[in-house]
This record gives structure tokens, sequence and C-alpha cells, in this order.
């Protein structure tokens, strides 16, 4: 899974818990089914808290995790799919 | 035994009549429906949690955890009582403490933190700790939490003794409303935090 590939990205670099998973899920709410949403966040605690509110949303399906450094900082990428 | 040599008293149990099979099939039938009537279940979950401090560490646990099961479908209730309603008052909110006199965590220690300024001072040093490590603020939480759909109550019975005024809240924040409807929502809900 990469950028390219999703159909909305959603940046939430800077914000901490619980904003990334609140912006999540307003986010989600918004996709069509089908479709993939890349959130990036600086947040290394939405690691997990973002693959336990996918586990337990109907229709949200956490696709694949990447940590990645963007000019010299850690990045954490989600991609989450709604379910068709 | 053998299953092709029936015991004899099988043989004597009269097969069951229509009768019986009917009264059989309406008790399968009433099941059934019980069974629908609880997978049909849609109700979201739901929690209520009671807030009752109003310092500003305090603040933080009970807006991010709303805000939080939000996310997670929840339908959240947090009812706000005694110091608890610091955190709903627009113009107080903006100015809650941080006392480090009784909380051993703090680098000061109780008898210096007891001094005139000092929980001004300690209060100053959280404040930029929770800037510098972009933690939202107590405003922010407060209206991420209602835009999530939070029903943050404040307890009519403290803003009374407190002497407040209804006006003095946030936008969106439930007045009116005591301990029973506290309690009920409570009885109903699956998650239930004093905090």
């Amino acid at each position: 899974m990469s950028t390219e590939t999703a159909d909305e990205t959603l940046d939430v670099k800077g914000l901490n818990c619980p904003m990334p998973v609140i912006k999540t899920k307003g986010a989600f709410d918004e996709l069509a089914n089908g479709e993939t949403m890349e959130v990036v966040s600086t947040d290394s605690g939405s690691m997990s808290d973002i693959a336990g509110w996918a586990e337990s949303t109907d229709g949200a399906e956490l696709v694949d995790q990447v940590e990645a450094t963007e000019d010299g900082t850690a990045v954490y990428k989600h991609y989450v799919r709604k379910a068709e | 035994m053998s299953t092709d040599t029936p015991a004899s008293e099988e043989t004597d149990v009269a097969p069951p009549t229509a009768e019986d099979l009917a009264e059989l099939r309406a008790r399968i039938e009433e099941l059934e429906a019980d069974v629908a009537a609880v997978s049909d279940d849609d109700t979201p979950d739901k929690m209520v949690i009671i807030a009752t401090k109003g310092t500003l560490d305090m603040a933080y646990p009970p807006l991010i955890l709303a805000s939080t099961a939000a996310a997670f479908g929840y339908e959240v209730t947090v009812f706000h009582t005694f110091w608890g309603l610091e955190i709903l008052h627009e113009e107080n909110s903006k100015d809650l403490k941080l006392s480090s006199v009784g909380n051993p965590n703090m680098p000061v220690p109780n008898l210096i933190g007891a001094l005139p300024g000092m929980d001004r001072m300690t209060t100053r040093m959280m404040r930029s700790k929770i800037a510098d490590n972009n933690v939202a603020s107590v405003e922010e939480l407060i209206h991420t939490a209602i835009e999530s759909g939070v029903d943050l109550q404040a307890c009519q019975m403290t803003i009374d003794l407190l002497e407040y005024d209804e006006d003095d809240f946030y936008d969106g924040v439930t007045t009116g409303v005591g301990a029973a409807s506290a309690f009920q929502e409570m009885a109903e809900a699956d998650i239930q935090l004093l905090i």
C-alpha cells in the first residue's frame, strides 16, 4: 500500500492523542464504500490507536501500517479501507 | 443397545399428536422471535462518565475518553458535577490550575508548593508542556467532544450551588439535569466511569 494507491489522504501530523483517531473517524465517515484513505501522523501512539479503532469499527479495514522518516521526522502511515 | 431393536418401553410411548406438534411449533416460533429480537438489538453502545474534578490535569481524562469513545461509535454522556463544572465553564475552563500540593509526582516538595504563587508556577509549567507536546487545549477538546456528538451535561444542583448562570457554559452544554437522569443513563450504559 502506498500514497499513490489511496483515494484520500488525511494529514494529522503534529496532532497528539486523541486527535488522530477522532480525525480519522470523521474522514472515514466521508469515504465512499470501497475507498481507501491514507492517514499520516507523527504520533507514535497512533499505531495501536488506529489499529484498535479499525478493529472495533464496522466497515473499517486496516490494510497496512507503515513507519517512515520524512524530513528527519518519524511518520506513521495508516491505510484504512471502507468495506463495500 | 442396537438401534434396530427398539426397547419395549419406547413402543409404549404414544406418538405425538397433531396437537402436540402444533404446540411445539408455536413454542419454536416464539423462541425464534425472541432470538431475532436479541440479535436485532441495534441500540448503540453507551458510555457515561461522571466528571467531578476541576484541575487542569483532571480535565483531560474525561474529555479525551469521551471523544475517543464517540469515534468508536459510542453514545457518550459526561455528567459534570461539583468542580467538574469548571471544565464546562467557558471562562474558568481557560484558567484551570494545577497544584503540586498533595501530588507526590510533582518535582516541588509539598512544603514549597504551599507557598503563595506556587500553583501559578506549576500551572504555567504544565501549560507549556501541553503546548510543547501538541496536546490539545481543554477548549479544543470541548469543541471536539461536542462536534463528535458527546452530550456534555452540567449538574443543575451544582450550577445553583456555585451560583453560576446557565449562559456561563459553552454552547451545546446540556443544563437542567440531575442525579436521577445521570443514574438512569448509567443504568443503560455499557461503561460507567467516575473521574
